[in-house]
């Protein structure tokens, strides 16, 4: 279980996240979308505490931790939850210093102290899963924008998050390669991965999630099935955002 | 401090500036250098700066470098080679220290950190040495000439080196920071092991530039008499009266370290090259 309780997230005066309260089930899939500036990105960044929210509660499995404004989140707190969160970014942000592989090790061995051997099997383990096992040597730089965003899930995956968040998966890359990693998403939710995702992208939200949130001006305007919200959204402002998405309406595939 | 304290230290302050003096004179004509009488190995001194070896093949100024070389090379690699590879190590940790406490630090020490580098980069190197060689003294604070020059050395290359990390620490974008700490690591782990790393990539064409300064730069030591690689040439031109042709042979073997530096330099980026294009990995 996933339980966020009244975020407020405020950027000097500005409120980003106004009062966002979301629970969302373990081995589901959930979508965040709406326009920029909206505060999904934010909430996300929320989850694994990349941002910190200026009041609220986050419960994720067994942790819980509330913010205070006048209260400053200790360090260890702030770990023991991100530990239980992967997240995949929109420009990918592999460490280019090192092979495909040792990007997947990086976490087992720095932080979890596993042994090289034990972590190499692994990683190896995990870019078999997203297709890049054969690629498991080469370098950031010599790899198409959807073999890198693929190496960054298996990334994330590797210490087995409680949940993965995704920020913008597929914006950076062009249809084609964005439908492998779409292709690899929906084939770990399918395998009941716990998933929140940020996106613009209609036919990732669509095939992938289980449920769709829509926000807008830090607040949720509404929420249900993926379905209803891009078929028949009851909201004005739902009604006109997913209108104004150039994409076709992709749902029914 | 005891009167015998206060006196040793009046009979060094005595020594130093009757060197200083000596050193500004013995400018003029080669003839004061504060030296003991040098005796090349091979060459006798017959005055008036000739050489003449009877017999001897090559001509009279290759003679000459010939046997001042091994002085000068020992000179370089006792005194020269350890300065340079000491400090710029010391140097590069303080450097470190430096730009981590400017871009992390709480605003006081941030203060302390902006304070030395602005003196240390707004005076002279060669004022810097004898403030600490020569000055120290008067606070009862009374070091040996090497132990002096490492000082100086090392916070000179610490403030020039502070800028140059710092700038190449915040090169490395916003995000990496963001997926190290995505992957569970602290702070420490994601310096060490995600930002240093291409940091230090991005600084090896300007801190080798900082080392071959500094290569060269040791030549001050020679102001606050470490007998390093320029002094054994000026002791030597004092006994042969061959100026011209002491100071090419201390340039170029100058000009050999800093190739030897350069060509280490090449070695580096190359290897840091091998993971390509790193700016398109970011895009």
């Amino acid at each position: 279980m996933i339980e966020l309780s009244h975020i407020v997230k405020r950027f000097g005066t500005h409120t980003v996240l106004n009062d966002i309260s979301v629970t969302l089930a373990e081995g589901t899939v959930s979508a965040l979308v709406g326009p920029s500036g909206g505060g999904k990105s934010t909430l996300l960044r929320c989850v694994n505490l990349l941002e910190i929210p200026t009041s609220g509660t986050i419960r994720l499995g067994d942790e819980r931790l509330e913010f205070t404004p006048d209260r400053k989140v200790g360090w260890q707190a702030i770990q023991k939850l991100r530990r239980q969160t992967g997240m995949v970014f929109q420009n990918f942000q592999l460490f280019p210093h090192q092979t495909a592989i040792g990007n997947v090790m990086e976490g087992l061995v720095t932080v979890l102290k596993w042994p090289a051997a034990r972590a190499r099997a692994r990683a190896l383990e995990l870019l078999e899963k997203v297709g890049m096992a054969h690629k498991a040597e080469a370098w950031p730089a010599t790899l198409s924008g959807g073999q890198q965003q693929r190496v960054a899930i298996a990334r994330a995956l590797a210490p087995s998050p409680r949940v993965l968040l995704c920020d913008e998966p597929t914006s950076a890359l062009d249809p084609e390669l964005a439908e492998e990693v779409v292709e690899v998403l929906s084939r770990l939710a399918r395998e009941g991965t716990t998933m929140i995702m940020a996106t613009h992208d209609l036919r990732l939200a669509s095939r992938v999630a289980d449920h769709v949130i829509f926000l807008d001006g830090g607040v949720v305007v509404e929420s249900g099935p993926p379905k209803t919200i891009f078929s028949t959204p009851e909201r004005e402002r739902t009604k006109r955002f997913i209108a104004s998405l150039s994409a076709p309406m992709s749902y029914e595939i | 401090m005891s009167a015998g304290d206060r006196n040793s230290v009046c009979e060094a302050l005595r020594l130093r500036s009757g060197h200083v003096l000596e050193q500004l004179h013995g400018n003029a004509g080669f003839t004061a250098l504060p030296i003991l009488h040098y005796e090349l190995p091979s060459v006798p001194a017959q005055g008036g700066g000739s050489h003449v070896l009877k017999g001897s093949p090559l001509p009279h100024w290759l003679q000459l470098m010939v046997d001042s070389l091994p002085a000068l090379l020992l000179a370089g690699l006792t005194f020269t080679v350890p300065l340079t590879l000491l400090s710029f190590t010391l140097g590069l940790l303080l450097g470190l220290v430096t730009a981590i406490v400017r871009l992390f630090a709480p605003a006081p020490l941030v203060a302390i950190a902006r304070l030395y580098v602005w003196v240390i980069r707004g005076t002279p190197l060669l004022v810097q040495l004898f403030v600490i060689f020569y000055g120290l003294p008067s606070l009862g604070i009374l070091l040996d000439a090497f132990p002096a020059a490492l000082i100086g050395f090392t916070l000179n290359i610490g403030a020039y080196s502070s800028e140059i990390i710092r700038a190449v620490i915040s090169s490395v974008p916003r995000g990496q920071w963001e997926a190290a700490y995505s992957i569970g690591m602290s702070w420490p782990q994601a310096m060490r092991r995600t930002i240093l790393p291409q940091a230090g990539r991005v600084a090896v064409p300007p801190l080798s530039n900082t080392f071959i300064s500094l290569v060269k730069d040791t030549s001050l030591a020679a102001a606050i008499t470490v007998p390093e690689l320029f002094q054994t040439a000026q002791r030597i031109v004092a006994t042969t009266y061959e100026p011209l042709i002491l100071y090419i042979e201390a340039a170029l073997i100058y000009l050999a370290m800093s190739s030897v530096l350069s060509v280490l330099q090449v070695k580096l980026e190359s290897r840091f090259a091998r993971y390509g294009g790193f700016l398109e990995a970011r895009a």
